[in-house]
């Protein structure tokens, strides 16, 4: 099981490697699609192994986990890993087929960037010490930040500024909350730490977890940390923004559940119901206000994240459930919704919603690839939203936290009024006059059109295998909340 | 020597953040190199007491605490990377505009600008 879990790491970066000194295209696609597949194959595989025989821990380097990095493959983190390499994965072919048009990223690189970028994220899933995971979001960051601003342009300059200073302080401040868990326990290991740090006194121990709420939370683009992502997101190329909006804030509540539900940090559930609270609605308010496809999406990324820290803030084993559940089906709904919006770009030169029109007659596949996921994120049966959704709502009225509930599900019909707002803008009306002459974009269509749909595949997937789903995330969430995390990396 | 250390991360940590908050990119990146002196120094000052250099059997001392070094190690290098990129990147805002300022969500103030009537009248 240690080779499996190394491959999740050694194999993108490998193939990132190759693919930077491939003399030809076909060599390094070829380069970067194996290692992400057999990181993606590894992780599966992690996952069945995991479910039947428990938790298994790599001490790398043989060091005592008091002073070297573990690598530990729970149940939660093996949940979350496939579905993320899956992902990339997709994306990746997605990419290929999408490089020669406008909409396209630059392939010397996004290649080998998503390789490295598969590396961090499956390093941040499987890593058992804080500072590891520091060192993880610093590999997921720096390729992000390289992928958002590659073009050049002046737009995604001017994002990813703003963008990049705003994670940059956070890392920052991730540093800093190191020092200072370190001093005041004498290690980083996530495992020694859900053993000393209940043991600290009230303050120190608050101020630890409330620190790591805003570090997580910058990442997880919480309210009122979020101002970054709307605006950087939508200006990336269409498979960069996919990967990162299925990703990158779902790695930042990945390591915020874990973190604060294995240290205990009880006391701030509820200051986490009132930002979940206005999270979800500033998030779908937002996605009301905008007029371009991919910005209105950006804008449900923030408010899906409250549904998550609803879950996380509850601290209940019901809670908690719902959040790992949520966190599963949201990272290949978000992913698939924005292909299709790269799709819907490429067939009409724009994602702007009063430039666009008309493409259920003329593209009734795409509107087929499009309605699934988006009800899906908007939480209407039979689809995985709505599992996920129903579980963390049912732990919040277990926990009697009416006035979460009441928000939750008035934030559910937001986020199902805008999106009837892209489908009447994309999807219905007439096409307009001049696009029948940009409609015939480069790129490879057939390809982009089968990673989306194997995409919807997966994410239709999860909604039919949602019981066995819910009862690995009810044992994942057990493991946490109990001491069999800690006795499984420590004993 | 604690409190030296304390209060050289204070005082970074206070001349950083005070830059981070300006427009121009290039303040920006000295307040983030501060502000990483400032953590990494905050890393070392959570090793503990100072001691001898931690190299086994060199001398009977106690030595320091080496973990929070190989953290620091690991911080600069990483902090070292970060400055380079967001000097790239300043560099070709420079190219692009002639300044190198942060500048505002362009489709915010679009939409801050759009009053409610008109909003309702597109849609």
């Amino acid at each position: 099981m240690s080779a499996l879990i190394a491959a999740t790491l050694i194999a993108p970066l490998l193939g990132a490697a190759a693919g930077l000194i491939a003399p030809t295209t076909r060599l390094r696609d070829g380069a970067t699609i194996a290692g992400i597949g057999t990181a993606a194959a590894a992780a599966v595989a992690l996952l069945i192994r995991v479910a039947n025989d428990g938790t298994h821990v790599v001490r790398v380097g043989g060091w005592d986990p008091e002073l070297g990095i573990v690598l530990v493959a729970d149940l939660f983190a093996v949940l979350v890993l496939p579905v993320a390499l899956v992902i990339i994965f997709v994306v990746e072919i997605f990419a290929i087929g999408q490089r020669r048009t406008a909409w396209g990223a630059n392939p010397e690189l996004a290649g080998p960037l998503l390789g490295v970028l598969t590396t961090g994220v499956s390093l941040a899933i499987l890593t058992g010490d804080l500072f590891t995971l520091f060192v993880a979001f610093e590999l997921i960051l720096v390729s992000s930040y390289v992928l958002l601003t590659h073009q050049g342009t002046r737009g995604q300059i001017r994002s990813g500024m703003t963008y990049v200073v705003m994670n940059l302080l956070s890392s920052t401040l991730f540093l800093f909350g190191v020092a200072f868990v370190y001093a005041a326990t004498g290690t980083v290991n996530i495992a020694l730490l859900a053993e000393r740090i209940p043991e600290l006194s009230d303050g120190v121990r608050l101020g630890i977890g409330a620190w790591f709420f805003i570090v997580f939370g910058t990442k997880a683009a919480i309210f009122p940390l979020f101002s970054w992502l709307p605006d950087s997101y939508p200006t990336a190329p269409t498979t960069i923004t996919a990967v990162f909006a299925g990703l990158l804030t779902k790695i930042g509540i990945y390591a915020m559940i874990r973190f604060h539900t294995l240290t205990g940090m009880d006391e701030l559930g509820s200051t986490m119901l009132i930002i979940a609270g206005a999270t979800m609605i500033i998030g779908a308010l937002g996605a009301l206000a905008q007029s371009d496809v991919k910005r209105i999406l950006s804008f449900h990324i923030i408010s899906q994240i409250g549904y998550m820290l609803m879950g996380l803030g509850l601290f209940s084993a019901a809670g908690t459930t719902g959040a790992i559940l949520f966190l599963i089906h949201h990272m290949p709904v978000k992913t698939v919704l924005f292909l299709v919006g790269g799709l819907i770009e490429n067939d009409q030169g724009t994602s702007n919603l009063d430039r666009s029109g008309g493409l259920a007659s003329r593209r009734p596949l795409l509107a087929a690839f499009f309605a699934i996921p988006a009800l899906s994120l908007a939480g209407l049966p039979p689809f995985s939203g709505f599992v996920a959704k129903f579980s963390v709502i049912a732990a919040g009225i277990d926990a009697s936290a009416t006035p979460i509930v009441v928000v939750a599900l008035a934030a559910g019909a937001l986020t199902l009024l805008s999106m009837t707002k892209i489908w009447i803008g994309v999807f219905w009306g007439t096409p307009p006059d001049d696009k029948a002459t940009r409609s015939e974009a480069p790129g490879n269509r057939t390809t982009m059109l089968a990673a989306t749909g194997l995409a919807v595949t997966g994410t239709l997937a999860i909604s039919l295998f949602a019981g066995t789903l819910f009862d690995l995330s009810q044992r994942a969430a057990d493991d946490l909340r109990s001491a069999a995390y800690v006795t499984a990396v420590a004993p | 020597m604690s409190i030296a250390l304390l209060a050289t991360v204070g005082g970074l940590t206070t001349v950083g953040l005070y830059l981070i908050t300006a427009r121009s990119l290039s303040r920006i990146i000295l307040g983030f190199a501060l502000l990483g002196h400032a953590a990494v120094i905050a890393l070392l000052a959570a090793g503990g007491p100072p001691g001898a250099p931690p190299i086994a059997g060199n001398s009977d001392e106690a030595i320091a605490n080496p973990l929070p070094q190989a953290l620091a190690l690991t911080a600069i290098v990483i902090s070292f990377g970060l400055t380079l990129f967001l000097l790239a990147l300043a560099g070709r805002q420079h190219q692009l505009t002639g300044d190198d300022l942060v500048e505002d969500d362009l489709e915010d103030q679009r939409i801050a600008r759009t009053s409610s009537t008109e909003s309702s009248n597109e849609s």
